[in-house]
């Protein structure tokens, strides 16, 4: 189902089945072009896939943007040991719910990405990595799943390629950690969720110690479009280097909050105008969170922008996992502060240091801050301690917590001391009163 | 040297092997990189960001504990960036890290108080509440703080990686994470301690020594765990003569850090109430507390006597008694008391091994083989249970260089986990067994077999024939129970075997008595025993026999004495032992014992009150003398001296030695048993009845699975 009605603007490539009946079947998927791109990809050889990737300029969906055909070049071939292909949606990041969507209105178009990169690396199994509190869409998955293999588009010989795939799904058990990579791997493996020492990356050493292409669910799901409409296509589709459309999730103070496919480099504020029909109760804009709740918020000033991996990085934030959050003038930047670094400070697993006692110390500081009891050198305060931590953790878990939070403190200041002012000393520990 | 990476470092051009962690190359250059989770020879974590340091053309500060050195890079530790990195992580880890530092055991050998002290602010910015959660008690041994904990992941891995055991994990996640148990609420595991040891605060803390004593307070003596024939280095933390903890921190000795639960909390048998203080003397049937000179008065009179009408002697040495101590007991034996009676009770073939070799150059492994050796054969023994750090030794060896270990032993041990290949035999079947290794045992460069009890007389020369037919160099280890059991042998505290494995009729004797026939002597005149519990197991035959007993308790033997006189400890004297391996190493008087004396002077007080002279009892004196006297023992006295680990050479020919395999045998001790001794000890008796099953069933599932794959 959809939960929003879609805008006349949005360019569907991985969304174009949505809302059609039935569009999570096999029969529907294969009316529709499906699985076309793989029966053309069993053609290609390995070499002759990634090129075409790489000519897609196709940038990975989860947040780090990472070229997707260099990232599959990375994959070493002959090793003697089996490729494993591993889909990650563990969809955590505040703000983002689009692989939900593709799982659940087009699971065949990921199997078939899946089976693409499968193919490539002629990988014996893939695994769908699937958060924990998504349950009810493992059903959804493993009935397509179950589909696939019906049609022989999964198990032994495909096609009569020879070749043979299994795909299995898998749960998180409720931690935003495992949505990292190599965390996501220690939990596929049975393990406590936690990131591991890189290099070696997991194109080389992943899962069960073997290569692996590791990629997000909406990544897979934009690899058939691009096999079946061409790689020149889909890269035209955005600027440079920036290849393709990305579902963009709008939550937050405007009247028609969202997911909506754009071309990437779509502008933020006909987004927001005309995708989105605008702020809600015509307030004013405040501030962008452009790229999940991790990525530093842009001032309103500061919005004028395309929405690609380049052009937000430029403006020194990150389009990370597409959840965009936009704020009317109303909104308490402590109070959202707070919230931010609560969350990070809930599902820090606790490896290293800075994570672990930093989003710690922060939460600590920014409540009794929220609750009135701020002193204003906790304002200078927060900003080193997050900034500390920046650039120092295990993995990009700290960073996530660091970035937002001293991001606040850059921007709004103002309101970070205004706040000072209005708020009367209620929850102060004694020693803070020194 | 030619293929060394040169980098610079704090504007110092080094150099460096290749593939170094820039952690480890900076400390050869004489640069400290702090670390909480970088540990030497276990897996890198990277969890603790101590080591950050620049490295130019990287924009971010980089973990120098995971970073390799490369030709070529410029690395800064002493700047501004890198202080500041230093300093907001030990801020960060005070956050919820208690200040109860007044009362911490780890309090003066902090590593975080150190670091703090040299890296980290005066000043704390932190005015929350911090977490506190209680306490917990794992085993007997060890007690857990949590908020003390700075999750550096050490114990966990030294658990695992180093033990084999894999007793502790990691529970819950952030600021709740904590080191849990992997089996409920107890531990299941050794009970060595080495999580206390490693643990870099004081989170983990110690049964015996909680609460004891401030560090500063003791004396550090370094000596030689006297419980099995390991020969661990173990540091006594002694407190007015009383032994508060032993551990080896400082990675001295053969063993490292490493320690099993006897080495680190078997020490309390030392001041056991019921040590025995002052001499003992039969009078009415009845032992009555005598003094010195009244018990050696008698025991001298006695011995004169029956040495003057031609009586029949016996002597039992001991297997914990120092090499001076027995060379000087054989001398005693065979000059003062004129008797070739003599043995000790035999845990290990030592001497067929030894006339087997003959010929062969080198073929007797040191503890530091079974770290670099490429394969090696376990024959009839559970080693981490009976030979802790030898297993320890052969682990590491394992995830190091991966070497390939074989055994073949009569049930499960924990070396199948990772061994090449593992086979079960009955008893005295493992000769036969051995054979369907030849092929995969010919292969190897070359090989280090352990025996154990099992292999004995005819076998030995068997085992060694085997050895000689594979064609690749092979060295042995013939495992043997206490902690100079080796000595004894060595030192011919034998009937038939003067010090260095000479035939007593080289010396115009004729061979004594053995252990059994000493004991079952019905016309058994007099019986001398120096710290050993033969009655335990065999009653003496003779109940005539005047009895004479050296020991630390009134044992099942000291019970039938005539005459108990109060010995010292191990680790209330100086002098040296050799180890399982034939490493000699010394041993440093710690605590005192009011009343007791050493064996030593024990022996020269009794030659003298017979009036006859065997030398000055004096432990340096008698060393010189064995070091001239007994082949191989003419180690380097500095290496010795300054508590090294001397390896012998026992003799290359052939040893005029009687078979006598019937008796050999070991007492199989586990981790927490240790013949007499283990008895008196507090914390091992108690780890034992500590309710949990030890080593459950995984170790034979594993075996099974194993065994499944193989089929």
């Amino acid at each position: 189902m959809l939960y929003n009605e879609p805008s006349p603007l949005e360019v569907k490539v991985v969304t174009r089945r949505f809302g059609k009946p039935d569009s999570e079947k096999i029969d529907t998927y294969l009316a529709d072009e499906g699985y076309e791109a793989f029966k053309k990809t069993l053609t290609l050889t390995p070499e002759a896939i990634i090129d075409e990737l790489k000519a897609s300029s196709l940038r990975g969906r989860g947040g780090a943007g990472f070229p997707t055909g260099l990232k599959w070049s990375f994959v070493p071939r002959n090793t003697g040991k089996p490729a494993y292909i591993i889909c990650n949606s563990d969809e955590s990041e505040p703000g983002t719910c689009k692989d939900r969507l593709l799982m659940e209105n087009d699971p065949h178009q990921l199997i078939e990405g899946m089976l693409i990169a499968g193919w490539t690396v002629r990988s014996p199994a893939g695994y769908i990595f699937i958060r924990g509190e998504y349950r009810y869409l493992i059903d959804i998955v493993d009935r397509a799943v179950a589909e696939a293999y019906e049609r022989g588009f999964l198990g032994k010989n495909i096609l009569g390629s020879g070749w043979d795939h299994d795909i299995y799904t898998h749960t998180g058990a409720g931690a935003y950690e495992c949505g990292e990579e190599s965390a996501l791997l220690e939990s596929l493996e049975g393990k406590r969720g936690i990131p591991r020492l890189k290099p070696p990356f997991p194109a080389v050493v992943g899962a069960f110690q073997c290569p692996t292409i590791l990629n997000n669910c909406e990544t897979f799901s934009a690899i058939p479009a691009i096999f079946r409409q061409g790689a020149e296509w889909f890269a035209s589709l955005g600027p440079p280097k920036n290849g393709g459309t990305r579902m963009m999730c709008v939550s937050g103070h405007v009247n028609k909050p969202g997911v909506y496919e754009l071309p990437l480099g779509f502008p933020l504020m006909r987004l927001i105008n005309e995708v989105c029909g605008g702020m809600r109760n015509g307030k004013k804009l405040k501030a962008v969170i452009p790229g999940g709740s991790s990525s530093p918020c842009l001032r309103a000033e500061e919005c004028d922008i395309g929405l690609d991996f380049d052009s937000i990085a430029k403006a020194k934030s990150m389009a990370g996992s597409g959840g965009i959050v936009v704020l009317d003038e109303d909104t308490d930047i402590v109070g959202l502060a707070l919230r931010t670094i609560k969350f990070y400070q809930h599902e820090s697993c606790g490896w290293c240091i800075p994570c672990r006692e930093g989003t710690t110390w922060l939460k600590k500081i920014l409540e009794r801050y929220h609750g009135g009891g701020g002193r204003e050198k906790d304002i200078d305060l927060i900003h080193e301690i997050a900034k500390g931590m920046f650039g120092r953790t295990f993995c990009a878990l700290g960073d996530a917590a660091a970035m937002p939070t001293y991001t606040f403190i850059e921007k709004f200041r103002d309101e970070f001391e205004a706040y000072l002012q209005k708020s009367r000393p209620k929850q102060i520990p004694e020693l803070a009163l020194l | 040297m030619a293929d060394l990476v040169t980098f610079t470092i704090d504007g110092r051009q080094v150099q460096a092997a290749p593939r170094t962690l820039l952690i480890t190359a900076a400390k050869q250059a004489g640069i400290e990189i702090p670390a909480f989770c970088y540990y030497d020879g276990f897996s890198l974590q990277a969890a603790c960001r101590m080591c950050l340091v620049e490295i130019e053309k990287t924009p971010k500060l980089q973990v120098a504990c995971t970073t390799p050195v490369t030709e070529g890079m410029v690395v800064r530790t002493d700047s501004p960036q890198v202080a500041a990195a230093r300093k907001g992580m030990l801020e960060l880890l005070l956050t919820n890290h208690p200040l109860d530092c007044p009362v911490c055991d780890k309090g003066g050998e902090c590593e975080l108080q150190d670091m703090v002290f040299r890296y980290g602010a005066g000043e704390s910015r932190f005015v929350e509440t911090k977490q506190h959660v209680d306490e917990r008690q794992w085993s007997p041994v060890v007690f857990y703080d949590k908020p003390r904990c700075i999750l550096c992941y050490r114990c966990v891995r030294v658990c695992d990686e180093g033990l084999g055991v894999g007793a502790l994990g990691v529970g819950d996640r952030g600021s709740a994470s904590e080191i849990i148990p992997n089996r409920g609420d107890h531990l299941e595991c050794d009970e060595c301690g080495a999580c206390i040891d490693i643990c870099p605060v004081g989170a983990l803390t110690s049964g015996t020594y909680r609460y004891q004593t401030r560090p500063w307070e003791m004396d550090h003596v370094g000596t030689i765990c006297t419980f099995c024939s390991n020969g661990c280095k173990t540091t006594l933390g002694v407190r007015n003569g009383e032994i508060t903890r032993a551990n080896n921190r400082d990675k001295s000795g053969v063993n490292g850090e490493f320690l099993c639960v006897k080495g680190r909390y078997g020490f309390d048998f030392n001041h056991h109430p019921e040590r025995l203080t002052a001499p003992l003397v039969r009078v009415n049937g009845k032992l009555a507390p005598a003094s010195w000179a009244q018990a050696l008065a008698t025991v001298g009179k006695k011995f004169a006597e029956v040495k003057q009408r031609g009586g029949k002697f016996g002597v039992i040495g001991s297997n914990h008694t120092t090499n001076e101590e027995n060379y000087y007991l054989q001398n005693f034996a065979r000059q003062a008391l004129g008797t070739s009676n003599i043995d000790h009770r035999r845990t290990g073939d030592v001497a067929t091994l030894i006339d087997a070799l003959h010929g062969h150059a080198g073929a007797l492994a040191t503890t530091a083989d079974l770290y670099t050796t490429p394969a090696a054969l376990i024959i009839g023994s559970d080693l981490s249970q009976q030979h802790p750090f030898l297993a320890w030794q052969l682990r590491a060896n394992f995830r190091h260089h991966q070497a390939k270990v074989f055994a073949i032993t009569s049930g499960p041990i924990r070396e199948d986990r990772y061994a090449a290949k593992t086979m079960r035999a009955a008893e005295g079947e493992e000769l036969t067994a051995v054979e369907s290794f030849r092929e995969h045992l010919a292969q190897q460069k070359s090989l280090v077999i352990l025996f154990g009890d099992s292999i004995k007389g005819d076998a030995v020369r068997k085992l060694v024939a085997f050895g000689d037919s594979l064609g690749i160099p092979v060295s042995y280890v013939p495992l043997v129970d206490y902690s100079n059991s080796r000595g004894a042998s060595d030192m011919g505290v034998l009937p038939d075997l003067l010090p260095g494995y000479h035939g007593v009729r080289e010396a115009g004797l004729e061979p004594g008595l053995a252990y059994d026939a000493i004991l079952s002597a019905t016309d058994l005149d007099a019986l001398y025993v120096v710290q050993e519990n033969p009655f335990a197991k065999t009653p003496l035959a003779s109940t005539g026999a005047f009895v004479v007993v050296q020991d630390l308790f009134l044992t099942e033997t000291a019970e039938r004495a005539d005459v108990v006189l109060p010995a010292a400890s191990a680790y209330e004297k100086a002098g040296t032992v050799t180890n399982v391996c034939g490493e000699v190493q010394k041993l440093k008087a710690g605590a005192k014992t009011m009343g007791a004396k050493t064996d030593l002077e024990i022996m020269g007080l009794i030659s003298k009150e017979m009036g006859v002279s065997i030398g000055i009892w004096k432990h340096d004196t008698v060393f010189a003398e064995v070091r001239k006297s007994v082949p191989g023992y003419n180690v380097a006295l500095p290496v010795v001296e300054t508590g090294g680990a001397a390896p012998t050479f026992p003799v290359n020919g052939r040893v005029p030695l009687e078979d006598r395999p019937d008796l050999i045998s070991s007492d199989r001790n586990t981790l927490f048993l240790s013949g007499t001794l283990g008895r008196y000890s507090k914390m091992l008796t108690s780890v034992l009845e500590y309710p949990g099953k030890l080593y459950g069933q995984p170790v034979e599932t594993e075996l099974e699975m194993k065994e499944a794959q193989n089929t």
